[in-house]
C-alpha cells in the first residue's frame, strides 16, 4: 500500500519519468509498425481477448484531458488503467452488458507518422522501445459518427521474443473540449 | 397510431400547458424534445433559481480565475485581491466579444483582444485605448456583465442570473444537510475540487440526467455487468428488499439515503469499499476530529444527492450538468478531495477514474441510456412517460420529507413538482 501524506511522495509522473535515452538495439521499424497494426486491428475489430495479450504486466494505457494531462493520481484522466484495471475492463464489455460497448461499435483507424522516438528504462531497468504514432479513427453507433483523431505514444518490449505493448498514452486532438462516450478501445 | 392516453393535442386543452404535461404518474415525451420549452426552461430555471458552477478551491489564490459554464452562458469565476469569488459574464461591454480566452490563469484583469479594453477581476471597467474618443478616461458607465448574484454554500459557487429570489441558503434547504455530511469526512472540515474536470458531451435532454440520479430502480441493470465482475456489492444496495431510501427533499432535490444499509453493517468505510486498517491515517484523523463522533460519520459514509438543477454528489464524485440544447448537455465531473484526508484523496482520484467521465465504467453506461432515451421519446407512441412506481406505498419520515423504498420514482416525482412551480411562474417583468 502507498501512503502519501504530501505531493512530494507521489511517484514521477508515467509519460516523463526517467530521460528519453537513444533508440534500444534490436527494432527494426518495420516490425514496429507490423506491431501497432495488429494492435489497432484487434481494438478495432473487438477482439478483447487478443488485445489485452498484448499487454506487459505492468502496462499503463492512458487518456488524459487537456493536453499532455496533469499527473494522473491526483488529477482525472478519461482512462488511467494499470493491467488488473485494463482486465476488469475487458472482463465488463465481454458480459456484453456494457451498454456503451453493446452492440460494440463499428471501427477502422489509420495509423500514421510512426516514429521510434528512443529508449525509456522500465522499472526492472530493461530498455523500453517509445514510439509516437498519430491516428484517426472513425467510430459509427446509433448515436451517430464520431472522428477521433490524436498522438498515441508506445513503449514495446520484447518478452520471450514476442514484442508485447507495456504502455500506451493517447492525446486526443480534442481532449480540452467535451467528448461523446469513449466505449471502444482507443 | 393507437392513442392509449390522451394525445398532446387533447391535453392542451385547459389549464397551464405544463399542468397538462406533468401529472402525478407521467410526464409527456415533449418535455425532452421541444424546443420551445427548453428556451422557456432558460428563462424560467437556468437564468433566474440557483445553478451550480464551481468550487472556490478552483480558484485558491487571489486573482485566480477559471471559465467555467453557466447553461449558454460562458462566465469567469474569478477571486479578486480581498478574496471575494466573483462570476464575470465573458462579453467586452464595447462589441460583445469574449474577453477572457484562456481556460484558467492567474491575473488582476482582462484585455480584450479587439480593441484593447481592460476590466478589473471584478467585471469594473479600467479603462479603453485613445481615450479621448469618449471624451477621457472613466468616462464610461460600462463593465463586463455580471452573474447576478454569487453565493457559496461549503466552498460550492452558485450563481444566479435573476437580481432577486430565494437566497442560496433558501434554495438549497434541506440538501445543505446532504452536503455538511460530505464535508463532515474531511477530516480538516472542507473539500476540494482541484483534481481537473472530466468532460462528458452527452445527447441528452439534461432532465433525464436530473431524474437517474437518484434512480434507485436502474443500477442493478445498468450496472450488472460491472458489479458482477468486480464482486461489488453496490447493487445489494439497490436491490428490491434493500433498507436504503429515495427520499425527496423538497425544492426539486433528492436522494438515496443508503444509512439504512451501512447502519446495519456497522463497519466504518464499508461505504468506501475499504477496512480501517488499511486507511489508519484517515481514520486517525477523523476520530481526533471528531471524536466519538467519527465511527458514526465514518460508518454512514458520503450522500448520494441530486441538487436541483444541476449539482450531483455521486458520494465520492461531484457533477456539474449543463445543458447545451434541448436534446444536448455536458456532463462535468471530478473526484471529491479531503482536506486532511490524503491517505483517500489519491484512492478517489483513481475511483473517479475507473467510474466516471466517458470511458467510466458506470458513467459511460448511463449516458448511453441518456443516448437511447432521448432517441427514445422522439418517437410518436406512447407518448407519456410513467413515474409512478412506489406511488402507491410512499410515506412521510420524521421530518416531513416524502420517502419512498431503494427502488422507487420518489425523487423524479419530487424533481417534476419543483419544476412545474419554476415553469409556470410569471416570465419576469410580466404580472401574470
Amino acid at each position: 500500500m502507498v501512503t502519501v501524506n504530501a505531493l512530494t511522495e507521489l511517484p514521477p509522473r508515467p509519460d516523463t519519468a526517467g530521460e528519453l535515452v537513444d533508440i534500444p538495439h534490436g527494432w527494426e521499424v518495420r516490425d514496429v509498425e507490423q506491431f501497432l497494426y495488429k494492435e489497432a486491428r484487434l481494438a478495432d475489430e473487438n477482439d478483447y481477448d487478443g488485445w489485452e495479450a498484448l499487454w506487459t504486466d505492468d502496462a499503463i494505457y492512458w487518456v488524459p484531458v487537456d493536453g499532455e494531462g496533469d499527473h494522473p493520481r491526483t488529477t482525472v484522466s478519461i482512462i488511467f488503467d494499470n493491467r488488473s484495471r485494463i482486465s476488469t475492463r475487458m472482463k465488463q464489455v465481454k458480459t456484453g452488458k456494457r451498454y456503451a460497448q453493446a452492440p460494440p461499435s463499428n471501427l477502422r483507424r489509420i495509423i500514421g507518422n510512426v516514429e521510434l522516438l528512443g529508449g525509456r528504462a522500465n522499472a526492472a531497468g530493461e530498455i523500453d522501445l517509445e514510439i509516437g504514432a498519430n491516428f484517426m479513427v472513425l467510430e459509427s453507433r446509433d448515436r451517430g459518427n464520431t472522428l477521433w483523431g490524436g498522438r498515441t505514444t508506445y513503449r514495446l518490449r520484447r518478452i520471450d521474443g514476442q514484442i508485447r505493448l507495456a504502455y500506451k498514452k493517447v492525446v486526443l486532438v480534442d481532449n480540452e473540449q467535451a467528448v461523446p462516450t469513449l466505449g471502444f478501445l482507443i | 397510431m393507437t392513442a392509449v392516453v390522451p394525445s398532446a393535442s387533447e391535453v392542451e386543452e385547459g389549464g397551464s400547458r405544463y399542468d397538462r404535461l406533468i401529472q402525478p404518474a407521467r410526464v409527456h415525451g415533449t418535455l425532452y424534445t421541444d424546443p420551445s420549452i427548453f428556451a422557456e426552461e432558460l428563462r424560467k430555471i437556468w437564468h433566474r433559481t440557483w445553478v451550480f458552477v464551481g468550487h472556490e478551491s478552483e480558484v485558491p489564490q487571489v486573482n485566480d480565475y477559471v471559465r467555467k459554464q453557466l447553461a449558454d452562458q460562458d462566465v469567469v469565476m474569478t477571486r479578486d485581491k480581498e478574496g471575494e469569488v466573483h462570476l464575470l459574464i465573458n462579453r467586452c461591454a464595447h462589441r460583445g466579444l469574449q474577453v477572457c480566452d484562456d481556460k484558467s490563469g492567474n491575473s488582476s484583469s482582462f484585455r480584450c483582444p479587439y480593441h484593447g479594453w481592460t476590466y478589473r477581476n471584478t467585471g469594473e471597467l479600467l479603462g479603453y485605448p485613445y481615450n479621448k474618443g469618449y471624451g477621457g478616461k472613466k468616462q464610461l458607465p460600462l463593465g463586463m456583465g455580471k452573474v447576478a448574484r454569487v453565493a457559496s454554500y461549503q466552498g460550492f459557487v452558485f450563481g444566479s442570473l435573476a437580481e432577486e429570489g430565494p437566497s442560496l441558503e433558501e434554495h438549497l434547504g434541506a440538501a445543505k444537510g446532504e452536503i455538511d455530511r460530505l464535508v463532515g469526512l474531511a477530516p480538516a472540515g472542507k473539500v476540494s475540487l482541484d483534481a481537473g474536470w472530466l468532460r462528458h458531451k452527452t445527447r441528452s435532454n439534461w432532465k433525464f440526467l436530473a431524474e437517474n440520479e437518484t434512480d434507485g430502480y436502474h443500477p442493478q441493470f445498468v450496472h450488472g455487468s460491472i458489479f458482477g465482475v468486480t464482486g461489488s456489492p453496490i447493487g445489494e444496495l439497490y436491490s428490491d428488499n434493500s433498507t436504503a431510501v429515495t427520499r425527496s427533499l423538497g425544492d426539486g432535490h433528492s436522494e438515496n439515503d443508503l444509512r439504512p444499509e451501512f447502519r446495519g453493517f456497522a463497519e466504518p468505510m464499508r461505504w468506501f469499499g475499504t477496512t480501517p486498517d488499511r486507511v489508519p491515517n484517515y481514520v486517525a484523523a477523523m476520530k481526533e476530529a471528531h471524536g466519538e463522533d467519527a465511527d458514526r460519520l465514518m460508518i454512514e459514509g458520503a450522500p448520494h444527492v441530486m441538487i436541483f438543477p444541476n449539482l450531483f454528489i455521486a458520494e465520492i464524485q461531484v457533477f456539474n450538468i449543463q445543458p447545451v440544447g434541448v436534446g444536448e448537455c455536458v456532463q462535468y465531473s471530478t473526484a471529491v478531495q479531503f482536506d486532511g484526508g490524503h491517505e483517500l484523496n489519491m484512492r478517489m482520484v483513481s475511483q473517479s477514474i475507473g467510474s466516471v467521465g466517458p470511458a467510466g465504467m458506470l458513467l459511460a453506461d448511463d449516458t448511453e441510456m441518456y443516448e437511447r432515451n432521448q432517441r427514445g421519446v422522439a418517437m410518436a407512441d406512447p407518448e407519456w412517460l410513467d413515474v409512478r412506481r412506489g406511488l402507491h406505498r410512499e410515506s412521510v419520515d420524521e421530518n416531513g420529507f416524502t420517502i419512498g423504498t431503494a427502488t422507487d420514482e420518489t425523487g423524479m416525482r419530487g424533481f417534476w413538482n419543483h419544476y412545474k412551480t419554476l415553469m409556470t411562474a410569471p416570465d419576469e417583468g410580466q404580472d401574470d
